[in-house]
């Protein structure tokens, strides 16, 4: 259905935010899922795991990084505009029960949206929430004083340490451990690359870690199979199976590559665009 | 008398040559005077027996006797009587397995071409853009919620709108239609020239349809009965599962379900990228495995989107090809290469994620099956490389377990379909009915109507009961 964009933010260089009307879908979105939208008739259908749900407002929260054609097209919607296509809740919801124990919730870059309303379940349950937000400068962190709100603990990395301590989420992740904190589950949400090195660093202490995938799908209802990847001996589907998984099961090499399968067609189409000056100034 | 002739006025056709590079319609239809030619083949049996050929039993000796005296108007109110979709089931139906298997004069020679003057009298009817006169619904008209906008449901809601019932249909995808407009490529079924116009009629007689919904995660079936007030609800979900071989590297950059495939070309229109924004890579050289009308489908898209050399690799022979003749015929004309006979094993990487090549063995055919098809088997020895860059994969299809899974009292078999019953469509649960692939497997568009429409029958009585008329 339509959805109108109620507001709009830039939280960064190329992050947006959006509050989306969509009453019926907050009514039913659970932390963990996902919508997918298409901007208007010509666009694409870009699934975005939802940032935050206001059930009584009607209102759904994305939030986006521009990549590439469509989400440049869907960053140049402004508030009362409509979003042609706004589909969901989709996938799984996330297992947030109470009695867990620590969760550490771990989000980088953008992950930091889709891990929040994970978070704050968790913490609503009753658990303990250690979040950890991951970027590469602090200029483009988002979702901080949001995190910090609902979590027990929050520790920030850079890459640059330009704020909280330098290094990777790993490397926060690591002195919790280093310093005896007893950890029961780990949430890992963020590039591919990132969820990967948090599963190479859970993985020799045993420990628990669920890690959302954003693979490449068309209809997001488990027809198109695009969104397959291989998990322990099986292929899953991430868009009805998922999009949660057990990271350690999870092919990260072959979820990277087929990430990719699209990009050389659509940077293509970029340059050539920009050498027919359709680019963006024309 | 004049003799009669024992083949059917050919199809007027685009050439091979030019319709291999092109999206537009193959087979252009009759005029006029073809069509009043080959009505007038029909020998007006009797005891017609093509009638029985027919899943949703159209009066075809009756539309027929029309177009010979040049009532098309008559003719096409006759087909709707039975059938809401005129102009896509005379491009799509298995005629030759139907309504044309039983015609008479196909046993000295061609039956006569009820699909082709189908097609005639639908697209003349829909190029006249006839008004549309909506139902008048009585105050307490009673709800029916149908869930997928494909053949079964478009069907079901159509006979039940006609009935005085208000209909919403719930579409999972942004465009209704279904397999009509996901699946069947542009070249068989034109989506804006006939598919919407179609659906759109079904709007204008009062058929509400909501786009975008995904039942199970935005309704469940009890919540549209329970708390959305629907009286009744139909699911026609569809085959929307895509089957893989579980060979090693099938995972690999190139290798697409015929579904992914199909819909980024139908539905995205990947075809006319970068205009619409969703890509599709075709590469050079392209296997599509399978041979029934989805493989046929993905090959001959592959072949317009710029491949120059396509493959279907199918186990077994050209007489087992489950694909329709025709669509056989128009494979070859245009170039498709079939390598019959051959199983693929494995999908060969290029040592940076991307398909090399198709490792096939080479089958043989040994005693027939349950099927009555002679079933394969690899001759030891014999694999061998197929050097491709795009590989699709057309092997069937499950059902969607969305609906299903989020519907306690429906039962499902072990396979994941609805457990329906065939003359009625009911399911194990009162009030919902279920029909098309859901229920039998990936079938055919006129086997889903034709449920559809038994479904829309047996819905009305069971409303009328619960009304106490």
């Amino acid at each position: 259905m339509k959805a109108k964009v109620l507001k709009k933010e830039l939280l960064s260089p190329g992050v947006y935010r959006f509050d989306v009307e969509a009453p019926r879908i907050a009514k039913k979105t659970q932390p963990g899922q996902f919508i997918i939208l298409r901007a208007n008739e010509e666009g694409e259908r870009i699934p975005l795991t939802v940032a935050d749900f206001d059930r009584e407002k009607g209102i759904i929260t994305i939030i986006f990084q521009v990549v590439g054609a469509s989400t440049e097209l869907l960053a140049t919607l402004g508030e009362g505009d409509e979003i042609l296509d706004f589909v969901g809740p989709l996938g799984q919801k996330s297992e947030i029960e109470p009695g867990l124990g620590t969760v550490v919730c771990i989000g980088g870059g953008i992950g930091v949206a889709p891990v929040y309303p994970i978070a704050r379940g968790m913490k609503e349950a009753g658990n303990k929430v250690i979040s950890i937000m991951g970027a590469r400068s602090k200029d483009i962190l988002i979702m901080e004083k949001e995190m910090r709100a609902i979590s027990d603990e929050t520790i920030v990395t850079t890459d640059d340490g330009s704020y909280g301590i330098k290094g990777f989420v790993t490397t926060a992740l690591t002195q919790l451990v280093e310093r005896g904190e007893k950890i029961n589950l780990v949430y890992a949400i963020g590039p591919v690359v990132m969820m990967k090195s948090v599963v190479e660093a859970t993985r020799p202490l045993g420990l628990k870690t669920i890690v959302s995938l954003n693979p490449v799908m068309v209809d997001g209802t488990g027809m198109c199979g695009g969104c397959r990847v291989q998990v322990g001996n099986e292929t899953k589907f991430a868009c009805v199976d998922g999009p949660e998984f057990d990271g350690h099961l999870v092919d990260f090499e072959g979820l990277r590559a087929r990430q990719g399968m699209f990009r050389e067609m659509e940077a293509e189409e970029k340059e050539h665009i920009c050498r027919i000056g359709l680019g963006r100034g024309a | 008398m004049m003799a009669i002739s024992l083949t059917k006025h050919p199809m007027p056709e685009q050439d091979p040559k030019v319709r291999a590079h092109n999206f537009n319609e193959v087979a252009l239809g009759y005029d006029e005077e073809t069509a009043v030619a080959e009505a007038e083949r029909c020998l007006t049996c009797k005891v017609p027996q093509c009638r029985k050929g027919c899943p949703v039993g159209i009066d075809i000796p009756s539309f027929i006797a029309k177009i010979k005296t040049r009532d098309f108007d008559g003719a096409i109110s006759t087909i709707k009587e039975s059938n809401a979709l005129p102009a896509v089931c005379g491009r799509v139906c298995p005629q030759e397995n139907q309504c044309e298997k039983y015609c008479v004069l196909g046993k000295k020679g061609e039956s006569v071409g009820i699909g082709r003057l189908e097609r005639f009298v639908a697209d003349r009817e829909m190029a006249q853009n006839k008004e549309i006169v909506p139902i008048e619904y009585a105050p307490d008209a009673q709800k029916v919620a149908v869930i997928g906008a494909g053949p079964a449901g478009l069907s079901c809601a159509g006979d039940l709108a006609r009935k005085g019932y208000r209909v919403t249909i719930f579409e999972a995808l942004h465009t209704a239609g279904g397999v009509l407009s996901y699946g069947i490529p542009e070249f068989r079924l034109p989506k804006d020239g006939i598919v919407k116009k179609e659906i759109a009629n079904l709007e204008k007689l009062g058929v509400k349809i909501e786009v975008d919904c995904v039942v199970g995660q935005l309704y469940t079936v009890d919540e549209l009965m329970e708390e959305e007030g629907f009286d009744a609800v139909f699911v026609g979900t569809g085959a929307g599962l895509p089957h893989f071989m579980n060979i090693p590297g099938e995972n690999l950059n190139g290798v697409y379900s015929a579904n992914e495939f199909l819909t980024r070309c139908n539905l995205m229109k990947a075809y006319r990228f970068p205009e619409y924004a969703t890509p599709l890579r075709v590469g050079k050289n392209v296997a599509v495995v399978g041979g029934g009308n989805v493989a046929m489908d993905a090959a001959r898209t592959a072949l317009r989107l710029g491949a120059e050399h396509v493959y279907i690799v199918y186990r077994r022979g050209e007489e087992e090809l489950p694909a329709r003749k025709e669509e056989v015929h128009h494979a070859k004309e245009e170039g498709i290469d079939f390598q019959l006979l051959n199983n693929p094993v494995e999908v060969m990487d290029d040592g940076k994620g991307w398909v090399r090549a198709l490792k096939c063995i080479r089958m043989e055919l040994g005693e027939p099956d349950e099927s009555g098809r002679r079933s394969p088997k690899a001759v030891a020895g014999s694999e061998f490389e197929l050097p491709v860059d795009t590989v699709v994969m057309a092997i069937g299809q499950g059902p969607n377990p969305i609906v299903a899974s989020t519907t306690p009292g429906m039962d499902t078999n072990k396979r994941g379909n609805i457990i329906a019953d065939e003359e009625t469509g009911a399911t194990t649960k009162p009030g919902v009915f279920a029909g098309g692939d859901i229920v039998t497997g990936a079938a055919t568009v006129i086997l889903a109507m034709g449920a559809g429409k038994k479904a829309a029958a047996a819905i009305d009585e069971y409303l009328k009961k619960k009304r106490g008329a």
